[in-house]
């Protein structure tokens, strides 16, 4: 931020733009080609795929929020006053996926609940239509 | 905005902002946490409704065509080609930003209408998938997918949110798109020249990445997982 307009800084920021999109273009590619090679080989196994998938996902993440947001780049008050909130996402993500989950198995397990209307329905116009 | 960041600077005392960015930087990136819980609390929806199904659609089957391809199966294929639009215009977004820090309009001009460009082929590309799917017979309340498993759909779960939220996601590429053209033409008029500044583009630049990055999650949850 300070005004040091000289012309080593501009190209030297410029590279470093030009490096965090290869990061990001490489590793989208890794997940397309990931995505391929479980389609032909049935390897990596589901459960490990998603992982990678998932990691590879805040891996990005990350490049563009510090890089191209420049928060990597601001004072540290700011960087937590915005990552902080976003940390209530972890135990969001928890609760809710082990909610659904649980829901499958209350239903699978107990044969006297009643069926939600959708598994009844065939799905063409399911609910929406009058 | 003009203090040196020292390593004991009080922050906490006054007279400077105790995040040492602007005010309208500030508040975009407020709102741009209160934008995330949104897209957040639709994300872990469609998750939860995938955590309660029994089966689920292939997204290899489902999105697997190319425009002008007629019936090749291309799984994955278009979709990369739209990450890779969103996030080449993110570069020429920070290209723009870089360009505006140096004060040099004439490439400010240059990278904010390549990002312009970027967002109008992204949002084409939606409108084609969206109409292909359309014509398959999948729309709120409509779908035709099998499941992964060979079963028969159960629900419509998966086309409600697919097109929920990916809809929303595309508004918000919408109205990026015009944020860089009303900011292009403020540029051309030499708004921010006269202002002294060009933090504008930085504040519709923050905005823009933040579509990108949702992408980033919408292209891992919709099309990968």
């Amino acid at each position: 931020m300070a005004h040091t307009h000289n012309a080593s800084d501009r190209q030297a920021s410029i590279k470093s733009i030009w490096r965090t999109f290869w990061i990001l273009l490489i590793v989208t590619m890794v997940e397309v080609g990931l995505a391929f090679l479980h389609l032909y080989t049935g390897f990596p196994g589901k459960l490990l795929l998603n992982s990678v998938f998932i990691g590879l996902t805040v891996v990005k993440a990350f490049y563009i929020v510090a890089e191209f947001m420049h928060l990597g780049h601001e004072i540290k008050n700011l960087i937590w006053t915005i990552l902080m909130p976003l940390l209530l996402f972890i135990w969001f993500i928890i609760a809710f996926l082990a909610d659904g989950d649980s829901w499958k198995h209350m239903r699978r397990n107990s044969p006297s609940a009643p069926l939600p209307a959708e598994k009844v329905a065939p799905a063409h116009g399911g609910g929406n239509h009058h | 905005m003009d203090n040196a960041v020292t390593a004991n600077k009080k922050w906490w005392s006054g007279g400077s902002s105790p995040f040492n960015v602007s005010y309208g930087k500030l508040m975009m990136w407020y709102f741009l946490i209160s934008d995330a819980f949104t897209f957040g609390a639709l994300l872990i929806a469609y998750g939860t409704q995938r955590f309660m199904a029994e089966a689920w659609p292939d997204p290899n089957v489902v999105f697997h065509s190319f425009p002008f391809m007629g019936h090749a199966d291309l799984p994955l294929v278009f979709v990369s080609l739209m990450t890779f639009i969103l996030i080449m215009s993110s570069v020429t977004m920070v290209l723009a930003v870089n360009a505006g820090k140096y004060m040099d309009k004439q490439s400010v001009v240059k990278w904010l209408s390549w990002t312009i460009v970027g967002g109008i082929m992204f949002l084409g590309c939606q409108a084609w998938e969206w109409m292909h799917l359309h014509e398959v017979g999948a729309w709120w309340g409509q779908n035709p997918f099998p499941n992964a498993d060979g079963t028969a759909p159960i629900s419509t779960n998966f086309t409600d949110f697919f097109f929920t939220i990916t809809g929303f996601h595309g508004l918000h590429v919408t109205s990026g798109v015009i944020l860089n053209i009303i900011v292009l033409v403020n540029v051309l008029k030499g708004t921010y020249e006269r202002r002294g500044h060009y933090e504008m583009v930085e504040k519709v630049g923050l905005y823009w990445h933040f579509v990108d990055l949702v992408w980033v999650f919408v292209f891992t949850c919709f099309y990968l997982l």
